[in-house]
């Protein structure tokens, strides 16, 4: 059903031997590192490019749903802490109940009362002292809550299931986001939605880092279960030391000492035990970043897709040929939202932690927004390459600054002042490396690097 | 009336003069913004960089002046540093003009396009600075800190409250006022300031009755620079200077430009007020105010705070999303988004 193009067959063929390549000089065990960060940022362009490339709808929103998808994972996997609930479920239930009663009360008020002033009065008087009751309850269960146990526990906890659930979990937490974010600000023009989803971004990481009682804020959540095997138990288990020791049958044969082949094998089974997880993890991103690779070059095709192309290249015309702008707007901006959450829940899957002061605009916003301008907005190929490309030179700019800086310096003494400054700024090149990189092929190639397919149909 | 006075010397202690003087840095910022955008018509997502530049090359020349025992006595040692950084941040932006912007103003790219070339540059600023002066929190006030120290304002007055003013405070307040100043002298009176404002307006008409575009926008950089560095730097001398604080004061500076009224310069300075004092109205402890103000049996229990100071940024953003939904053009009417 897909036809590649012969520079997207090479495009593919650079992504696979960049790995190739890095497992050869640095060892497969960082290449396929390398490689799972690669296919999560991937998602995470899809979900971005989805949005803008096929709607022309920005959301820089990116790092407050990716948020929503890690807090997904912890509060699928974790197991519950009934302490904790008994401390302070009820006052929480009651505060949630009065929640419910005073928005419901604002609606109804708005719908009775059509004077705007009258309305404005009686509405921040209702939203004022409502707030000032739910918080009476709200703060007295939230410190019970975190007044449990608070080294290790502190919070909620969770619902104790498998964290691969967590994925679909996150992608609906973050559309539930979005859906929110996109009735108040979509419709605003481009470069003030990206401000506002930007900040409102900035307020969701926030109320994580700051409500204990849900996500353990800055206090992090450890230790969330995996959805593969521990290295510690693959390296007793028989079928993997079996394993081991046929794929290295040659090597291990030529060892006559007994001591000696058993450190050998003892050796390669602990390589190879890291080497299992880190490829069963890249074959599970693998599967989902192919699920949704599909669904969305479907969605394209389709008349759904052309639709969005239409309100994208002429929003005035799309609107006078019937159809509800704002409301496929919000949509598409929904469905983006949902594949970005599905790939924070996949990071801190893989991470197995939770830690809310982690997510900031630079790295989770900016950087998938290079990764989607680099690769070639509109394309979902592109935007696979864009992220993979993006976080490769991310990854990789460190240990090639390293060398360029001490060829440039190789006339210096080693003590150098300048050289060893400079050698101590090498983690911050990689921005210097972002930034051109984004100015380059916005000057150069403004459509992308594989860009998108123009359709006569 | 003592319980009133010292109430009243609370507020101004933790509210008031806090707020104007947080206020006025990020005026000086929204100024910087409206301008950019009033003008070039793209949101600038590198003024906060721009401002940590203005802000770094102040003090590289502070800590030079200091080596060489040059000072201004009880006044800090960056307002001498301050022009040289002054003139470094305008050539900043016009280099960044001439390389990047320039040509995509040519080109008539749409704003979004200008707002994702100003992300870029934010990227490449943002490394120079940190290859420059790393990531460390730096501390470059120097000469006489307080202007009137808590205990010398009790032992004058008799109150249990103290008002202590730092010198930054003041500094940051009388450069505003005199640059605030200059600048709409400058744009009322003026021949550019008028043709700028025109251009603003009307960029065909303006063009049509023969204003130079090009020139329009080297004076607008030249002021975007001023007010940049002046901004960066006096946000450090209150505060402490740290390279990755001037990427979140992003965010409410562009909260104060859109509330202002987006492209109307005034409307930035008062929405510069607005935000800052909303976050230090929301996120203040009021106990101690009330315990002066009520009698002793209606004294407040807890601490009478609306948020926790852990919400001080999204106090500014949700301020934005409130005007946004309520008055989409601003406080006084932009442009209308």
């Amino acid at each position: 059903m897909m036809k590649f193009e012969r520079y997207e067959w090479v495009a593919i063929t650079i992504m696979i031997s960049l790995f190739i390549f890095v497992g050869f000089i640095q060892g497969w065990s960082v290449s396929l590192v390398i490689l799972n960060m690669c296919i999560i940022s991937a998602i995470m362009t899809m979900g971005v490019n989805i949005s803008w490339g096929y709607a022309g709808v920005i959301n820089f929103g990116v790092m407050g749903f990716l948020a929503m998808g890690g807090l997904a994972a912890v509060l699928v996997s974790y197991p519950p802490i009934t302490e904790s609930w008994q401390a302070g479920g009820k006052g929480l239930g009651i505060s949630l109940a009065l929640l419910v009663v005073l928005v419901i009360a604002v609606i109804y008020i708005n719908k009775i009362i059509i004077q705007k002033r009258n309305r404005y009065i009686l509405n921040s008087l209702i939203i004022f002292f409502g707030i000032l009751i739910i918080r009476h309850f709200y703060l007295n269960a939230t410190h019970n809550i975190e007044d449990v146990n608070p080294a290790i526990a502190g919070f909620l906890g969770g619902l104790g299931l498998p964290i691969i659930f967590s994925w679909i979990v996150g992608g609906l937490f973050a559309a539930g986001v979005a859906f929110v974010i996109g009735k108040v600000a979509l419709g605003l023009r481009s470069d003030y939605l990206a401000i506002v989803t930007l900040g409102i971004s900035e307020i969701v990481v926030s109320v994580l880092k700051h409500e204990e009682w849900l996500s353990r804020g800055v206090k992090n959540v450890i230790g969330l279960k995996r959805p593969v095997p521990y290295e510690i138990n693959l390296q007793n288990t028989d079928w993997f030391i079996e394993l081991v020791i046929y794929l290295n049958a040659s090597k291990l044969n030529n060892i006559i000492d007994v001591s000696e082949r058993q450190q050998v094998l003892n050796n390669l089974i602990i390589d190879a035990s890291g080497i299992f997880v880190k490829l069963s993890y890249a074959i599970l991103f693998l599967i989902v970043m192919f699920i949704i690779f599909y669904f969305a070059n479907k969605a394209q095709l389709s008349p759904w897709g052309r639709m969005m192309r239409a309100i994208r290249d002429n929003e005035t015309a799309a609107n006078a040929m019937g159809k509800d702008v704002v409301k496929q707007h919000l949509i598409i901006f929904v469905i983006g939202a949902a594949i970005v959450g599905v790939a924070g829940a996949m990071l801190v899957t893989l991470d197995g932690l939770f830690t809310p002061s982690g997510y900031r605009p630079l790295r989770f916003t900016f950087i998938i927004w290079i990764m989607v301008i680099v690769g070639g907005s509109g394309n979902n190929l592109g935007a696979i390459f864009g992220g993979f490309v993006i976080w490769f030179s991310w990854i990789e700019a460190a240990p090639l600054t390293t060398f360029i800086i001490n060829q440039l310096t190789i006339g210096l003494e080693p003590d150098n002042a300048l050289k060893l400054h400079l050698l101590d700024s090498v983690p911050y090149f990689r921005y210097l490396l972002m930034g051109l990189i984004l100015l380059l092929i916005l000057r150069y190639r403004p459509k992308g690097i594989i860009p998108e397919k123009v359709r006569h149909s | 009336m003592i319980d009133f006075l010292n109430s009243i010397i609370v507020l101004l202690n933790f509210i008031i003069i806090p707020g104007i003087s947080y206020g006025s840095q990020l005026a000086l910022g929204a100024l910087g913004v409206t301008f950019v955008y009033a003008i070039l018509r793209f949101a600038n997502f590198a003024h906060g960089e721009i401002m940590s530049f203005g802000a770094m090359i102040t003090i590289l020349f502070t800590w030079l002046f200091q080596s060489q025992n040059i000072g201004l006595g009880i006044l800090p040692t960056a307002l001498l540093a301050l022009p040289i950084g002054i003139i470094a941040t305008i050539i900043l932006c016009i280099i960044s003009d001439k390389i990047v912007f320039q040509y995509y103003r040519y080109q008539k790219s749409v704003p979004v396009v200008l707002a994702m070339v100003s992300i870029g540059v934010m990227f490449v600023i943002n490394a120079i600075i940190r290859i420059i002066i790393g990531t460390e929190t730096i501390k470059f006030s120097d000469g006489q800190k307080f202007i009137l120290k808590a205990k010398q304002f009790k032992v004058m007055t008799g109150l249990n409250e103290g008002l202590a003013i730092k010198s930054s405070q003041v500094i940051t307040i009388l450069i505003t006022v005199l640059l605030l100043t200059f600048t709409f002298w400058f744009l009322q009176k003026t021949k550019t300031g008028k043709s700028m404002r025109a251009f603003s307006d009307n960029e065909d008409l303006a063009l049509l009755s023969g204003i130079n575009p090009d020139r329009v926008v080297f004076t607008t950089w030249i002021i975007v620079g001023v007010l940049a560095c002046v901004a960066g730097t006096l946000y450090g001398l209150d505060k402490s200077y740290k390279p990755i604080i001037y990427l979140n004061l992003v965010l409410p500076i562009f909260a104060s430009a859109i509330v202002g009224g987006i492209g109307s310069p005034f409307g930035a300075v008062v929405g510069g007020y607005v935000i800052a004092f909303s976050e230090i109205m929301v996120t203040y402890a009021y106990k101690k105010f009330f315990v002066y103000l009520l009698p002793s049996s209606m004294e407040p229990t807890g601490l009478v705070q609306l948020l926790s100071t852990d919400y001080k940024f999204a106090v500014s953003f949700s301020i934005l999303v409130i005007v946004l939904l309520i008055r989409p053009s601003g406080i006084f009417k932009g442009r209308v988004l």
